[in-house]
Order: structure tokens, then sequence, then C-alpha cells
């Protein structure tokens, strides 16, 4: 198919049509309400589903419900949105049903600004809602990755019966780029129903539930839960490496938009004499720990530095990663403002004078 | 919150309005130019100055929207909370402080979609607050989405084929939910705007006040309805004393609505009725 130039938010909701998610449930909030006013007009077109709820809340719960019936089911948000679902994010993950979720971050915390941000890390990696559990977390750099993404969040979402969330800034969502969208599959296999309510004519009912008063299912349930992650650690690991070389000194990690930033300041570090690579974390979790620690301690290379739209939250899982093998230090800004290449350059020049003996 | 020094109010008319607002700081304000929200608020404070309350004394809370910066601009106390919540965050300081005079400016969709069940609950509860609503059948903050107050039929940016959902009645709502003192009017008709906004703020119970608003930039726009003068005219077309729409057929009703007081009961209120179990059970540790 031929490339279309489309705004992120718009790309992301036909990416989810082409993976045959015909239903969407939303509420609006900047800087994502493209996505809903997109979805408005589509899926009538397509003989979906469309349904602004009356809050965040009950989006939440109206994903769950038709979740349960088997069908591929989204929802897109911003941070405060995003907050209001972790009730039902919690109780998704403890029934095991698959739906995507994406969070088109502003800054915060509370109510922050419109502007772009990468502060709900923790939120959607470790957890933001209640209980043992864990969502398969993905960040789209550019918007053909944030479409291909939309689509691979689907399978994953089915082959996990879990939640699967795509976090972007805000400027994922509102620029502008050239985008190839796959062709529609001529004869999309049918998600896995097996476990599905549909209906309970000739079968034994099916129970969909994260309610477990006993405690020894309680906790079977959580391992069964924890089980899926362990899985997902070794199977959805996904990251991408920019001029990383056994000869770099140091290394840059860093995720979504910012990571393109780093990008640029590495090709002109490069230019002055600086020998610096990318780790750029494509699932958040699963964390490419493993392959962050392989990287940063190649022989080379003197220091780790993470650079986020946030205080340091990533950081925490690099830290993790290199487990006291090599520094990691930060740079960051936040509430919508957007760290430059030339900040960057000049943290890692400084860190030069630090590291080089 | 944030608190103001007390001042004498001025005696020159023009300067009242002046007199409230937050001049400097908080200007310009965010509204689109000939928006009804601040016919509202010109409106609200004229009462408020009328009835010679201590602005020191005088709570203003909202949510988020259009609507809800209100209070940004005038200087009371003021809260701004979050989208929906400002009736359970107004609870709570009523509930803390009864003496104070507490208001709760929001919108159609902060207060009945998001906010629809704290909306309710105070109605139910008949605590002592004053809540303008302002209906402008849309979101207009985030650009024209469908709210519950957006007509069937009508266009919005997720209607862009008409809404297929029904709409709510706001007034009825909290007459059904317990309000004691409910009332309708519109950015046109401003001298009883002012009238109910006057009766509302001193009514012991929970008073909402339903004030009929222009967003012309997106309900005006979407339903080709023309710009803030006509919408506004519209309102004068459409709008029908409650002695007179209660008399008209249902077909006459269609593109109508009623204005003026809706309903009045008298019922304790919230605040009082835990003053007295209080009264009635402290022993303070005896
Ligand atoms: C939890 C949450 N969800 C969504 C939003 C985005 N939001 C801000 S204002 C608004 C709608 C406001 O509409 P309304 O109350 O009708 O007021 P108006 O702007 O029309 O005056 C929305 C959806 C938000 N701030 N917080
Ligand atoms: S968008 Fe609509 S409600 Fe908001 S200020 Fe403009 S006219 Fe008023």
């Amino acid at each position: 198919m031929a490339k279309v130039l489309m705004k992120g938010n718009e790309a992301i909701a036909e990416a989810a049509l082409r993976a045959g998610a015909n239903n969407y449930f939303c509420y609006p909030i900047t800087p994502q309400t493209e996505v809903a006013e997109y979805m408005a007009k589509r899926m009538p077109e397509v003989g979906g589903v469309f349904l602004q709820g009356e809050s965040e809340v009950a989006v939440g719960n109206m994903i769950f419900g038709a979740a349960a019936t088997g069908k591929r089911v989204f929802t897109t948000s911003s941070s405060p949105g995003i907050s209001l679902m972790q009730e039902s994010i919690s109780y998704m993950a403890g029934a095991q049903l698959p739906c995507v979720i994406v969070n088109i971050m502003r800054g915060g915390p509370g109510l922050g600004g419109i502007l772009p941000a990468q502060s709900d890390y923790f939120q959607a990696v470790k957890g933001g809602g209640h209980g043992d559990y864990r969502l398969l977390v993905l960040a789209p750099s550019t918007v053909q990755e944030a479409v291909d993404l939309m689509i691979l969040s689907f399978d994953l979402a089915d082959k996990y019966r879990n939640p699967v969330m795509m976090i972007g800034d805000g400027m994922i969502g509102q620029m502008m780029e050239a985008v190839e969208f796959p062709d529609k599959d001529a004869d999309p296999k049918p998600p896995d129903e097996s476990w599905a309510a549909t209906g309970a004519k000739d079968r034994k009912p099916r129970i969909i539930k994260s309610l477990f008063l006993d405690p020894v299912k309680l906790e079977e349930n959580s391992w069964l839960l924890h089980e899926k992650y362990e899985r997902m650690k070794k199977e959805e690991v996904r990251f991408e490496l920019y001029k990383v070389k056994p000869e770099n000194e140091f290394m840059i990690v860093s995720y979504g938009t910012m990571a393109r930033i780093c990008q640029t300041a590495i090709d002109e570090l490069e230019e002055e004499g600086v020998s610096i690579g990318l780790f750029r974390p494509i699932s958040l979790f699963p964390f490419p720990s493993t392959q962050i620690l392989e990287e940063a301690t190649k022989e080379n290379v003197k220091a780790l530095l993470t650079v986020e739209m946030s205080t340091a939250q990533m950081m925490e899982d690099v830290v993790m990663a290199v487990v006291g093998n090599r520094p990691v230090e930060f740079y960051g800004r936040c509430g919508g403002i957007v760290p430059t290449p030339e900040e960057v350059k000049e943290k890692i020049l400084e860190m030069q004078k630090t590291y080089s003996k | 919150m944030t608190t103001t020094a007390s001042t004498q109010a001025p005696k020159q008319k023009s300067d009242v309005i002046l007199h409230y607002l937050r001049p400097g700081k908080k200007f310009p304000n965010v509204w689109c130019p000939g928006c009804g929200i601040g016919i509202v608020m010109g409106a609200f404070i004229r009462m408020v100055d009328k009835l010679g309350y201590d602005r020191d004394n005088v709570v203003m809370v909202s949510g988020i929207g259009c609507s809800s910066r209100m209070p940004v601009y005038m200087d009371f106390n003021s809260l701004h909370t979050t989208h929906g919540r400002a009736l359970a965050f107004a609870t709570g300081v009523k509930f803390a402080k009864p003496n104070m005079k507490v208001v709760v400016i929001t919108g159609d969709g902060d207060a009945l979609a998001i906010g629809g069940n704290h909306f309710i609950h105070a109605c139910r509860r008949n605590i002592d607050i004053t809540t303008i609503l302002i209906n402008n059948n849309i979101y207009g903050m985030t650009g024209g989405q469908g709210s519950p107050t957006t007509p069937s039929g009508a266009n919005s940016t997720t209607t862009p084929f008409g809404n297929a959902e029904k709409h709510f009645d706001p007034c009825d709502l909290a007459t059904a939910a317990g309000a004691t003192y409910v009332a309708r009017s519109s950015v046109y008709h401003v001298p009883q705007l002012e009238k109910v906004i006057s009766n509302a703020l001193e009514h012991k119970g929970f008073s909402l006040v339903e004030a009929i608003s222009n967003c012309h930039t997106y309900f005006g726009r979407l339903n080709r309805k023309g710009d803030a003068v006509s919408m506004i005219n519209s309102f004068k077309e459409n709008a029908v004393p409650v002695g007179k729409y209660q008399k008209m057929s249902d077909e006459e009703k269609v593109g109508k609505f009623s204005i003026g007081l809706l309903s009045e009961t008298e019922k304790t209120e919230f605040c009082d009725e835990y003053q007295k179990v209080v009264d009635a059970h402290r022993n303070d540790g005896k």
C-alpha cells in the first residue's frame, strides 16, 4: 500500500481497524481526542462500535464488558484519564482479558498540563492499579512504529490474554508523518474465543472473574499470571540499537520520541569525535534488562545516560539492569518541556570530562 | 485554596465587576469572543455584590472545562479541581466549614457525564451548595465532543452523523434527585438569570441554576446555528416561561425550553442534620 501522510492519533486509530478491532470506547481528553473523533466517523463505516462513555471509569468497564465477549477492543486516553481506568485495568488483568489501551501522555501529576511528557512510565510499567499484575507495555518512537505496534498489540493481547498498553508522548499523537498500513488481512483469523463469554448453549458456562475468595485459588491465579509475565520476559523483549559499536564509550538509553532527539545529539557528538550509541527500549515491560547489561558492560563503555521527559522513572530500570557494573546518569525535562539535542550533547560532554581520565 | 483580603465593594456600579476580578494575573481569559460564560460571570458577580456577601466567606469550586474556568478569574476563595468532581470537593469544604457560602460552577459535560454521580448525590443530600451549571450542549474546552445534553440528532465531533443518544434535562434530574431549588434561565435573559442566581444563593439547601449558554465555536458551527449573537437570539425565541411551557403539547415543546423557577421545596439541610447528630451524641470523651 502507498504511504499516506497522517497525524499520529489518526494513524493509531486506523491501525486498530486494520487489526480488526471493531470495538472502541473513549472519553475526550487532550492530546488524544483526535482518535475519538476519527473513530466516530470510521466505526459506523466499518459496522463497528463507537461509544463515548460518560467518564474514563465507565470506559474502562465498557472495555471489560466487550473484551469478555471475545471481541477485539481498545481505548485511547491521556494521563488523567488513564488514572481513572486503573481499577478496570487491574480487574482485566486479574480476569485475563485481552484489550489494548493507548496512553498519549501529558505532563502530570494531577491535572498537570497538556504538553508532551513521559511521566506515566511507572504507572504503565509497575502497575497503576492494585494487585500482582503486569501490562505488556510498548513505546513507539515514530508514527509508523505506532501503527506497527498497534497492530502487534492486539496479537499480543490475544496471545497472553492480558491488557497491552501502548504509551506515546503527546508528540506521537500530534505529529504528522508518512505511514504505510499493511494491507488488511483478506481473511483475518477470528480471535480465539475458547475462553470467552459467548453464550453457554450446548456447553458448560465459562466464568470470567478476578474474584477468588479462597486464598488457595487466588494464589493459584496470581502464579498463573506470573507465569505469563515470565513468558513475556522471554518472548516479547523488543528494542533497537542506534550506532552501538564496540568502541563506544557512552550509551544513551531513551525511549519514544525522546530517543529520536537523542539520535540527533548522537550524530552531532559523533562529528565531534565522541563515540556513543543509543539503546532504545521498545517494550518497556518486559524491559530489555539483559540486553542493556550486555551492551553496558562492553569493555570500552564508561557510563550510561538515560534521557527522559520525566524526573527519572525508566532510569530505575536501567540502574537495575546494569546491577552496579557501570554508572548511570540522568538527563530529563518535564512538564511539557522537551530536552533539545543541544542539552543532551552538553550533558554527554560533561560526562566525558568526568569519566575520561 | 487561595484566600483573598476583604475589601469594601466600590460604590460605582461600573466598577463592581472589576472589583471582583483578578485583573492582571489571570487575564486575558481563555474564552472565545462572544462566549456566554462571561455573561453568567457578570450576573453572578452583580448578585454577590447586591447580597452583600463578605467575599472572604465565599468559596468557588469548579472542575475542568471552559465554564469551570470561571472561578480562576474571580477573586474569591477558589478551588479548581478535577474534571467532574467539583461537587465532591465542595461537599468536603462545606462540611468542614458549614458557615461558608459554597458555590460550584460547572459545565454540562463536567456536571452530568463524568460528574453525574456526584451531582445526584449532592442533590440527594440537600447540602447547602449553590451550583451554576452552564449548559452549552457540548464539550467546549476539548473541542466540541458530544455531552449528555447534546440534543438527540445534533452534531458534535463525536456524533458526526447526529447524536444517537438521548439527552438529559439537568433540572428534571436535579429535582428528581432531591435538590430543593431548581431554576433555569439563559444568557439572553440576564435580569431573570440574576434573579434566580440571587434566590439560589439565598436558598438553604442544594440549589441549581441551569444557565443556557452559547458555544458558537463548536455547537453553533457544527449545527449551523450561526454566530454568538444569533445563538443568543435563538434563546430569546425558544425560551418559554415555565407556567406556559407546562401547558404546551409535546409537539409544541420541540426545540423549546422552560425558564424560571422550576421547583422549590423545603427539606432539612444535610450539614444541619448532621450537627443534630453530633449535638445529641457528643460527650467529648466523658
Ligand atoms: C479525567 C479527565 N478526563 C477528561 C478531561 C478532558 N476535559 C477537560 S474539559 C472537558 C469537557 C468540558 O466540557 P463541559 O463540562 O461541557 O464544559 P465546557 O468546556 O463546554 O464549558 C474534558 C472532557 C479531563 N480534564 N480530565
Ligand atoms: S469553546 Fe465554546 S464554551 Fe469554550 S469559550 Fe469558546 S465558545 Fe465558550
